[in-house]
């Protein structure tokens, strides 16, 4: 067992961390960027993927022709671990270069391909993701989005939600309903759709904590031209899998405090007249979330090895998500807890009220990209080969599935 | 990078596998577990015979030299079939007190005789139900000779030596390599929770004990005995965290209820992949931990630490709730669950408690902060 690069994989790293220097700041050396409006954020973003895609650093894994570098995994997370470290705005792009781009590049004919790649790839254009309705959460195939075939068009119409970005994003990838008459995942299709046609409609929704980073995204009478269809009528389902599939990989931890900003919280405020880090109660908490982080960190370490090696991963990965939501959640919990009654106030948390807010963004992480059950059934099912669910609706057509009284 | 088993590693795991499978399985476990002998003498010489024993033994002391990842990998498989031997006191303990602080004489004294298998070692710590304290210690040691007692001490009853933590004066301990055949050592088998592992009471009654390591530097010996031997013992708790997994959920696939195997209902799936994700992250601290052990690497407390906290919790969750998913057939003395269940509690007491670990898995991670922080 060793930590270092092949020469390979270390001089590919040093190619990275030139460029990183000589464009970027270190996050250690950052302003720390208060109330930035989300124009600016946009702006600042393109500008960076266009930089990085100039230089041949936007998209890695993505073939050269498309405005890739045809990199292989260990690059991708080579470079991955390296940008992280500088002060650089990549939260516009995740879902649109993680997850769209990957489906058009599997799905899309080669025209679609020319046309819509390289600009996903140089940020002119961001694009986001249409599964989620407000009756389809884990279960996504229940969605009623419906469009019908009009000569060479299709008319789309319904509600879709929780779709990030939708509010700048230029075009997206969407899942409808093309045939109600069979059992659910066998009547769907994907689509590329404009998100400034005539009847697309976005609204942000308030989340419970305050912010909005998701909207709800109306369709009304969309016309959606046949040669943007994604893979064929009624495949849907199996080209959502491919998007979803790289969800996975780009859903990965929960940012936020953990072990160590706890460990620097209770160094800084007393309990019963000492550190809090003296507390035995404290220790014990702070041990049991720096095992998970540590855990996590080496079960990635353990998934790159694989990578590293031309090998393919093992299941491992699959716990990241859960069990980061929750140690933010616990976190970002105690941390408050360790303020007493001064935990509510909002403007005057030590560390930036990052405990504050890791316990209000939370939920939402416990809910985003799989549900911590949906999570735990992927891990029994795919994992621990036990049984899938017994589905009722499985082989009834949609049309005939109880829905419920509440949407 | 390269964070994997080598292939020739995984081929000495898949011997072990063999090996174990034919002679340490439920059946070989059970004949420990009911009757008075305190180990399986035929495992042994069969884990001898592989060279186990000498596996982080160089060649000169009569071992084959190999590595500590190695002696991970064997852990590991001998955690999964509850191996009712010596080997961890033998070998995590007695060798490794002997490669680190023992002098040239006592090394070419005791080491080839481990190695062969010909004697077995221990180390003698317990302080009956009190903390292991300097002042709560009731063996002192004068001018080379033990007096008072140590309880438990794993395979006390067997073991031709002991590595044992004795009082100076009130401030200072010492480690001494005590022989437990010599006059002057009185030893008696004690019950415990786990019966597959012989435990006893040791007195020692002016018996002749030799310095191992430096005088009065006894504490910070043993810390650094039991951090190398917490990744060995974590190991082992990962493989019997894996075996109580594996058992869940064939047993859930094969038991029906209300018309359908109980691995079907979504209360025993997430128990499931809630047993698997403790599993997986002590499994992943335990590749850190056997990196450091075998590098030496200064992270190594603090790995150990980790890999210690972790698999102790891991395999005690997959222990409870393996029984929990057998239902009733679980808590019957004919369904192997109890015996992990029992193991599981065993090894997380062997080195010390759980909290004492968490508590001193946060002062390394204090000091490896203040590390970072001033290079």
């Amino acid at each position: 067992m060793d930590f270092s690069d092949t020469p390979q994989e270390a001089e590919f790293r040093k190619q990275a961390r030139a460029f990183l220097d000589a464009h970027a700041t270190p996050k250690n050396q950052a302003k720390i960027r208060k109330n930035e409006s989300e124009a600016d954020l946009i702006k600042r973003a393109k500008a960076w993927q266009k930089l990085k895609q100039e230089n041949g650093w936007a998209c890695l894994n993505w073939p050269k022709e498309y405005g890739g570098r045809g990199a292989s995994p260990m690059e991708l997370i080579i470079w991955g671990q390296e940008e992280a470290r500088y002060d650089v705005p990549t939260g516009p792009f995740a879902i649109g270069l993680g997850m769209c781009g990957r489906t058009v590049i599997a799905f899309a004919g080669e025209e679609q391909k020319k046309r819509y790649l390289p600009k996903m790839a140089s940020g002119e254009e961001i694009w986001c993701q249409l599964f989620s309705e407000p009756a389809g959460g884990s279960d996504v195939a229940n969605l009623r989005t419906r469009a019908v075939k009009e000569g060479d068009e299709w008319v789309v119409n319904g509600q879709k939600v929780w779709t990030s970005g939708a509010q700048f994003c230029h075009y997206g990838i969407l899942l409808t309903r093309t045939d109600p008459s069979v059992p659910k995942h066998k009547g769907l299709t994907m689509f590329i759709v404009d998100m400034k046609a005539p009847g697309v409609e976005v609204k942000p929704i308030k989340q419970a904590s305050g912010h909005s980073g998701f909207n709800e995204v109306y369709f009304s009478d969309v016309r959606i031209p046949d040669d943007h269809r994604l893979g064929e009528v009624g495949d849907g389902w199996k080209v959502s899998i491919v998007t979803l599939m790289n969800e996975r990989l780009a859903v990965g931890s929960a940012g936020g405090p953990d072990a160590g900003e706890l460990l620097e919280l209770t160094q800084t405020v007393d309990l019963d007249d000492e550190p809090a880090i003296r507390n035995k109660a404290v220790r014990d908490r702070i041990a049991a979330w720096y095992c998970e982080q540590a855990g996590l960190k080496f079960t990635k370490l353990r998934v790159q090895s694989a990578l590293s090696r031309g090998g393919t991963p093992g299941p491992e990965n699959s716990i990241t998500k859960i069990v980061s939501a929750n140690k933010l959640q616990g976190i970002g919990s105690f941390g408050m807890d360790l303020m007493d009654m001064g935990g509510i106030l909002v403007d005057e948390q030590p560390m930036d009220g990052q405990f504050q807010a890791a316990w209000m963004s939370a939920p939402g992480y416990r809910i985003a990209g799989g549900t911590d059950e949906i999570l735990r059934n992927i891990i029994a099912e795919r994992v621990l080969q036990m049984p899938g669910d017994i589905r009722v609706d499985k082989d009834v057509p949609f049309s005939e599935v109880p829905q419920g009284g509440k949407s | 990078m390269n964070f994997e088993f080598s292939e020739d590693q995984n081929m000495l795991r898949e011997q072990a596998q063999n090996f174990l499978r034919a002679k340490s399985d439920s059946k070989a476990v059970r004949r420990i577990l009911e009757s008075d002998t305190p180990y399986d003498e035929v495992l042994w010489k069969g884990m001898v015979e592989l060279g186990w024993t000498g596996v982080t033994i160089p060649e000169a002391y009569g071992g084959i030299g190999l590595g500590h990842l190695e002696l991970c990998v064997i852990a590991e498989e001998l955690g999964r079939t509850l191996a009712p031997t010596p080997f961890s006191s033998s070998v995590y303990l007695a060798t490794e007190a002997l490669l680190q602080f023992g002098s040239e004489e006592q090394k070419q004294a005791w080491l080839p005789k481990l190695a062969a298998g010909e004697v077995i070692g221990t180390v003698a710590v317990g302080e009956g139900t009190k903390a292991v304290t300097q002042s709560n210690m009731q063996v002192t040691a004068k001018d080379g000779k033990l007096s008072g007692s140590k309880l438990p001490v794993a395979d006390g009853d067997v073991a031709d030596f002991a590595v044992v933590i004795a009082k100076d004066s009130e401030k200072a301990a010492s480690l001494y390599l005590v022989e437990l055949t010599a006059s002057g050592v009185s030893r008696e088998t004690v019950k415990t929770l786990d019966p597959t592992r012989s435990h006893a009471s040791v007195t020692f009654d002016g018996a002749p004990g030799e310095l191992l390591g430096a005088a009065g530097q006894g504490w910070s010996q043993l810390e650094k005995i039991f951090d190398r031997a917490a990744i060995l013992f974590a190991w082992e708790q990962v493989g019997g965290a894996e075996a109580s997994l594996q058992m869940a959920r064939d047993y859930a696939m094969g038991r029906y209820a209300f018309g359908r195997p109980i691995a079907s209902f979504q209360a025993i799936k997430h128990k499931l992949a809630d047993m698997y994700i403790a599993h997986t992250l002590a499994r992943s601290n335990c590749y850190y931990g056997a990196w450091a052990l075998s590098t030496d690497a200064p992270e190594l407390p603090l790995a150990a630490a980790t890999a210690r906290v972790s698999a102790t919790e891991a395999f005690h969750e997959c222990s409870k709730e393996n029984i929990q998913t057998h239902g009733g057939m679980g808590f019957t003395w004919e369904f192997d669950c109890h015996l992990f269940y029992r193991r599981s509690k065993l090894l997380s007491l062997n080195l010390g408690s759980l909290p004492r670990w968490k508590d001193m898995l946060v002062t390394r991670i204090e000091e490896s902060n203040l590390n970072q922080a001033s290079q």
